[in-house]
């Protein structure tokens, strides 16, 4: 008896105890929970980025496939030699007479049923916000408007120069926000939460205003607005997307057209001057440089304050603009005019400091790379290394061939590339400035010390915390504020706090895929971040179902990326199966996939996600490729190889189209559809007759008239990028239809 | 083995590289746990910091360094440690602390043994928790259908 209230104490010691295992093991379990959400995220990101950046190589490896064509391509007949002229001949410049032209606009005539906002000028701050208002309502303002707006805000941007001073002096803050991306609903809701700009209020946007986004066109006339409006306070610096030849690709020239179908043309004629009058930086206080992609160790801010930026018509072309009443240069014997996406010979004589043995090797061996990895085929890469290696020595030299030969295996290796460095020495008046304005529009830090050439992107470097820290002492800085990459959370500080990333795109992979953020400095300029997530069903999901909705759309392009390499993915399958079961370990799987796909990814991490059967550790991976053709959409009538030649090529094609298309017509011929797949395929070594293009182009002329229309092409073939409607995620088509048989019914979307 | 171990190899430097962000083969002590528990281990936090003194420098730096990271972790799983939780031994778990068994715990009930009790939860990893655990309408947490949702593949 005497024992019942130590029995007691027993039972409550006893239950406390099994609480508090309890407790512990919910926690680890939650944990661990947790903790593979969070790598799911991780993942995620790494898929965006890594199909983002080989988006990139793609534009890269494009002029580079255009140049290899001029020195190998022999056109069989002038009617073939015309059409290559016509694609690599530059367009002629509109003469700066021109662009003054009122007459541009004032015979446009704005209709009685126009219910759009009006604009007259001189500005006045209530026009602005009107249109900030208007645009939230979703009106589009006419072309005769936007058209003015142009010319006004051209003919001030003239006056600016290449780096213009905010002093916080007079404004009281600076705010100071990054890529838009053509993302309204953000720029909306930065003017909601921070106020709207005014001669207290000052404002910086870093650039990357157009392109991806739906809505390029109305951020632009909103920052253009408030820059005319309140000139001191209101600073735009240019981005590498404010550059007519990269709007070619990534969307905002189709934006144009499909939202100004008759004055379209005209207005991208002269944002293409818009573009080119950007400033290229901003300094607040004297401390502060704000720029949009990053810096190298050959950056002059003396030189970039003087140059005439107004020349740099495209950083794509690194080619600049013919002086006025200057004859072009002629190449001695040569015909035809220099194609634009080489550098002008006169120009590389020009500079012989800039390109030394290391960056011209760098730049060629990265030529060779790109159109070796691009032009993969399995069997016959060893041929094509041969080819080039032919290519090589006849345009760098034999010192390049040995340098070539002894480093080919590891080309892919992205250390290899670590070519730039301690070789380079500044000189002063002999930098090429072109190249000057390239570095600060394109390049990404890195965490090493040193500056070594950007293959990712094709241009500009990634520079180390050195190269930062030499550039704030030389010119008396505090730090850097730049853009130009997407950060999770909208920011990212590094080299020691002195250089900040701010991204003001939220939700920018996919919606739920990242916070945006701007910053705000005051007269101590210290940096206030401010972080914020353009879309309110993402607040009400708990984290795993935000992780899960993002994850899904990375891996439904992953997934298409897998396709469109599906033969070769067999091949290298095959290889594994070397008795011919069928089957291969997921060990084994992840190795193929790589090697054909070279993302970089952590496959088996992402295994579970992309192999959905596996008995034990085997897969049959026969019906895993048939399995992935399956949701893809496709016509019935179209070879399987070919539909994946086209997924694969998508934007390349996409870009060719529309470089072809010179006068923006939306039209090309029938007969330079067939021209221009004909050159490509060449090179792509596809299998695919003549006949069976023909058809292909027959059957889309859908009207007859021997002409196909260029969206009516990539739409037939899913090769558009779904882009949502605006609202929830789940209003999107999703890609999945299941098909009844072997694909033998189209689907419809 | 040598394929098993090899395999494993594979799968630690792929975990592992995510979070190298620096690219140098290093990554931030902090990430170390999320490095362990989705290679599938499920340690409790005293055990973790067990292993992160196992791979940590003589002078911590804050940086695990792959070299030390890597045979640690082969033999953590060649050893099959710190499994993870069957479900039922989970139900369980929540059943001893739901000794009337109602089938639910109350949100107050959660909040008071996930952070006094065991290894306890931060403020984050508690407000984390309820935002997907709490059924709004009766304030508490159905915990049998709260650990069928939870499962991640």
């Amino acid at each position: 008896m005497g024992s019942g209230t130590s029995t007691q104490h027993h039972f409550a010691f006893q239950n406390a105890e099994n609480a508090f295992r309890a407790a512990a093991l919910i926690q680890r379990w939650y944990r661990r929970y947790m903790a593979r959400l969070e790598m799911r995220r991780h993942c995620t990101w790494r898929i965006f980025q890594s199909i983002e950046y080989a988006g990139q190589q793609d534009q890269v490896k494009l002029h580079d496939f255009f140049s290899y064509l001029v020195d190998h391509f022999t056109p069989s007949s002038n009617h073939e030699r015309d059409f290559l002229n016509r694609m690599f001949t530059e367009e002629r410049f509109p003469q700066d007479a021109e662009m003054e032209k009122p007459s541009d606009y004032e015979s446009i005539e704005v209709p009685d049923n126009y219910t759009g906002p009006h604009l007259s000028f001189p500005l006045l701050p209530d026009h602005a916000t009107a249109l900030v208002e208007a645009f939230r309502l979703k009106q589009q303002l006419h072309a005769r408007y936007v058209l003015n707006l142009l010319h006004e805000t051209r003919k001030h941007l003239v006056q600016l120069p290449n780096i213009n001073r905010v002093s916080t002096r007079y404004s009281e803050e600076v705010t100071v926000c990054g890529d838009l991306h053509g993302q309204l609903d953000d720029l909306i809701f930065i003017f909601y939460k921070n106020g709207l700009p005014s001669p207290e209020r000052a404002y910086v946007f870093n650039g990357d205003f157009v392109d991806r986004g739906k809505d390029s066109v109305e951020i632009l006339m909103v920052l253009f607005a408030f820059m005319l409006v309140y000139p001191k306070e209101f600073h735009l610096n240019r981005g590498n997307h404010e550059d007519y030849m990269v709007n070619l690709r990534y969307g905002f020239t189709k934006e144009v057209m499909h939202k100004y179908k008759t004055h379209g043309k005209k207005i991208l004629k002269i944002l293409q001057d818009v573009f080119c009058w950007l400033p290229l930086a901003t300094l607040v206080d004297e401390k502060v440089l704000i720029l949009h992609g990053g810096v190298s160790d050959m950056t002059d801010l003396e030189l970039l304050a003087k140059l005439d930026r107004h020349k740099i018509v495209s950083t794509l072309r690194r080619k600049t603009r013919k002086e006025k009443g200057k004859p072009a240069p002629k190449k001695a014997g040569a015909a035809r005019p220099t194609p634009w996406f080489l550098p002008l010979k006169k120009e590389l004589q020009r500079t012989p400091r800039r390109e030394t043995s290391g960056r011209k090797m760098a730049r060629s061996l990265s030529y060779l790379s790109m159109m070796l990895m691009g032009f993969n085929t399995n069997g016959e890469q060893t041929y094509k290394v041969n080819a080039n290696l032919s290519f090589c020595k006849m345009k760098v030299g034999n010192m390049l061939v040995k340098q070539y030969a002894h480093i080919h295996p590891p080309l892919s290796n992205k250390k290899f590339w670590n070519l730039r460095g301690s070789k380079y020495k500044h000189t002063g008046s002999n930098i090429s400035w072109s190249l000057q304005v390239v570095d600060i529009l394109w390049s990404d830090p890195m965490a090493q010390d040193g500056c070594k050439a950007n293959t990712v992107r094709g241009g500009g470097c990634y520079f180390g915390p050195n190269v930062t820290e030499q550039l704030l002492q030389k010119y008396n800085l505090q730090f850097l504020i730049r853009s130009h990459e997407c950060k999770p959370e909208g920011y990212e500080f590094c080299h020691s706090r002195k250089v900040l990333t701010i991204f003001s795109a939220s939700n920018y992979y996919e919606v739920g895929s990242n916070r945006g953020a701007y910053v705000k400095l005051g007269p101590a300029l210290s940096p206030h971040i401010v972080q914020y997530q353009a879309n309110k069903a993402t607040h009400m999901l708990t984290m795993r179902q935000r992780i899960s909705r993002v994850e899904e759309s990375a891996l439904r392009s992953l997934r298409e990326k897998l396709f469109a390499h599906s033969s070769d993915l067999l091949g290298e399958f095959k290889k594994h199966d070397t008795d011919k079961t069928g089957f291969i370990s997921l060990s084994d799987w992840a190795e193929a996939v790589e090697s054909v796909l070279r993302l970089g990814l952590p496959w088996r991490m992402l295994r579970p996600q992309l192999v959905s059967s596996s008995t034990d550790s085997m897969l049959e991976y026969k019906s895993w490729l048939k399995d992935l053709a399956k949701e893809q959409r496709s016509r019935e009538n179209i070879q399987s190889s070919l539909l994946e030649t086209l997924y694969r090529n998508r934007s390349n094609l996409e870009t060719i189209f529309r470089i072809i298309d010179s006068d923006h017509s939306g039209f090309i011929s029938l007969d330079e559809f067939r021209q221009t797949w004909k050159l490509f395929s060449s090179h792509m070594n596809i299998d695919i007759t003549d006949d069976c293009i023909c058809d292909l182009a027959r059957s889309i002329d859908f009207n007859k008239d021997g002409h196909i229309d260029i969206n009516e092409f990539l739409e037939a073939f899913r090769l558009v990028e779904q882009s949502c409607p605006e609202g929830d995620a789940s209003d999107c088509p999703q890609t999945t239809d299941p098909e009844d048989g072997d694909g033998s019914k189209p689907s419809t979307q | 083995t040598e394929l098993v171990v090899a395999e494993y190899h594979r799968k630690i430097k792929e975990a592992f590289e995510v979070f190298d962000h620096e690219a140098n083969n290093t990554v931030d002590v902090r990430e170390i746990g999320t490095i362990i528990r989705s290679l599938g281990c499920c340690p409790s936090e005293g055990e973790l910091h067990d292993l992160i003194a196992e791979v940590e420098e003589e002078e911590p730096t804050g940086y695990i360094r792959y070299e030390k990271f890597l045979p640690v972790m082969t033999e953590v799983l060649l050893e099959r440690r710190y499994r993870p939780i069957p479900e039922d031994t989970l139900l369980r778990a929540f059943e001893v602390l739901d000794p009337s068994k109602r089938g639910f715990l109350t949100r107050e009930e959660l909040i008071k043994y996930m952070t006094e009790e065991g290894e306890p939860f931060s403020q984050e990893e508690m407000e984390e928790m309820l935002s997907a655990a709490v059924d709004p309408e009766s304030n508490s947490i159905h915990y049998k259908d709260y650990i069928a949702m939870m499962v991640v593949d």
